[in-house]
């Protein structure tokens, strides 16, 4: 079942278009990748699909809905930023973060399920201002997770965190992906993390030159090759 | 001395009052540091003095005018701030000013400072009537209410607007509410620490609990039991001394301050 539509994204900023015609479609259950250099627009296409950026042509639906016509898609999304920003003296325990993201308040033992099950139950009552950059990314997993959404949103979460976090991160996503199919879009720069997790990719820059199952994607050494020097113009651009 | 002062009703009326404004002032406070509108309280202050002003001039009770100025002020002042995108502390400087220049432009063409207005720029805690000791209860127990209703979202606009929004969280309004109530909470205060002082309150107690390295809500309840304390004790001893309330009460949350910077160096606070 098709639960996000995206047909015809156009974004223009005042210098340049971030988001060209862009078109696509998740399945619930779907692991979809989204990769694509830096300045490909996949931070424009999050904000336009979580309601951040209303300047957009073209339509975006959830769950057959266009999200212009009403929010209600949002409680079914748990969203991770790409770097979660806060005072550093916060005075917020993990589980105080946690709680924030809670809509039905009066559910107190999701929160210390949801921490459990993401190995940070421990760390409930540290200030998060102390932890390390892979616990701070449980914490705002479990921040998104904890009101059961359809779908899970991550905005490249990885970088600046640790090998073992890392790993950890990724088997949390497949376990949430296959056990509990939520319904997974993830940003990411790493090619073979895609490969290994998602079962569909959409190859991002400004405007959508693939989309479909990863195998399609990884299998064709066009493809990848194409990806790769479009990145790494961007990497020797950028330096 | 005797504690025959705690007899007197006009201390009572003190005592409560001054303990309404210093739970209100610590929890308005918390968001407004947080949200590093630290000096927005002084802002709103300043601009309540050219309401005082213009009430002492126009002959109505100056609180009215100093509410209708301030919290008129503070909306504008945060809608022109969005909208043009003028930093949170240069719009700070332009509301404390204006205030001020408004004030001193009226009180020139009202015939100069009076006793009056003496009182409203270092508070009058001692004074407060009977009417004033109810408005200060009833406004400290509606905007408690509200908090606490809606607790979470104005917490989760605190900590993160962006996230806020994606989880559905109306961010705008809740700052304007906030704005709304802390300058609800400032006129309300101006009566015990003047508007001098004001922002001492907002801001002291809470960069003070902040160092205890605790969580949201235990945070809130050390600022506001410093906040209670440095208030009651501050009008005790000013009372038995003769000396500015304002002054004392300050000065104690600056002590309790320096106290747990102090404690804080030897490294108690640093690790669970």
């Amino acid at each position: 079942m098709l639960i996000v539509e995206i047909k015809n994204l156009t974004v223009q900023y005042p210098d340049v278009k971030a988001l060209d015609d862009v078109s696509f479609g998740v399945n619930q259950g779907d692991f979809l990748g989204i990769i694509g250099p830096n300045g490909a627009g996949k931070s424009t296409l999050f904000d336009s699909m979580l309601g951040l950026n209303t300047k957009y042509e073209g339509t975006i639906k959830f769950f057959g809905e266009d999200i212009r016509k009403s929010k209600n898609y949002l409680k079914e999304i748990g969203y991770v930023p790409q770097k979660p920003i806060f005072e550093k003296n916060f005075p917020a325990t993990v589980s105080d973060v946690v709680r924030m993201g809670l809509r039905n308040e009066s559910d107190e033992k999701k929160i210390d399920e949801i921490l459990q099950q993401l190995w940070i139950h421990e760390l409930r009552k540290r200030r998060i201002g102390e932890l390390s950059g892979g616990q701070l990314q449980r914490v705002f997993i479990a921040k998104a997770l904890v009101n059961n959404p359809k779908i899970l949103i991550l905005d490249e979460p990885v970088t600046g965190i640790d090998q073992q976090s890392i790993e950890l991160f990724y088997s949390i996503l497949r376990e949430l992906n296959s056990k509990q199919k939520i319904t997974i879009i993830w940003s990411s720069h790493d090619l073979d993390a895609v490969n290994q997790l998602a079962n569909h990719v959409a190859c991002l820059n400004r405007t959508l030159f693939f989309h479909g199952e990863s195998e399609k994607f990884f299998s064709n050494d066009e493809l990848v090759k194409q990806y790769s020097e479009a990145s790494m113009q961007e990497h020797m651009h950028h330096h | 001395m005797s504690l025959e002062i705690l007899t007197y009703s006009f201390m009572h009326r003190a005592l409560i009052s001054g303990i309404a404004i210093a739970i209100l002032c610590s929890i308005i406070g918390l968001f407004l540091v947080l949200r590093r509108y630290s000096l927005f309280g002084d802002a709103i202050a300043h601009s309540s003095f050219g309401g005082i002003a213009l009430g002492l001039l126009a002959g109505v009770y100056p609180l009215w005018t100093a509410y209708g100025i301030s919290i008129a002020s503070a909306l504008i002042i945060t809608k022109i701030k969005d909208r043009y995108n003028i930093s949170g502390d240069a719009s700070i400087a332009v509301l404390l000013s204006s205030g001020i220049a408004v004030g001193l432009v009226i009180i020139g063409l009202s015939g100069g400072f009076t006793i009056d207005i003496f009182s409203f720029l270092f508070g009058s805690i001692l004074l407060v009537s009977v009417n004033d000791t109810i408005l200060i209860l009833s406004l400290t127990g509606g905007i408690l209410i509200v908090i606490l209703l809606l607790y979470r979202q104005i917490l989760y606009s605190t900590f993160n607007e962006e996230q806020a929004k994606v989880s559905g969280i109306p961010v705008e309004k809740i700052n304007y509410l906030i704005v709304f109530m802390a300058g609800l909470t400032v006129v309300t205060s101006i009566q015990l620490v003047g508007v001098l002082l004001i922002s001492s309150l907002f801001v002291i107690p809470n960069v003070t609990a902040i160092m205890y390295g605790k969580g949201f809500k235990q945070t809130a309840i050390i600022s506001i039991s410093f906040s209670i304390f440095s208030v009651v004790i501050g009008i005790l001893i000013s009372y038995i001394f003769d000396i500015t309330p304002a002054g004392t009460i300050v000065l104690l949350s600056i002590g309790l301050f320096a106290g747990t910077m102090g404690i804080k160096s030897t490294g108690l606070l640093s690790k669970h």
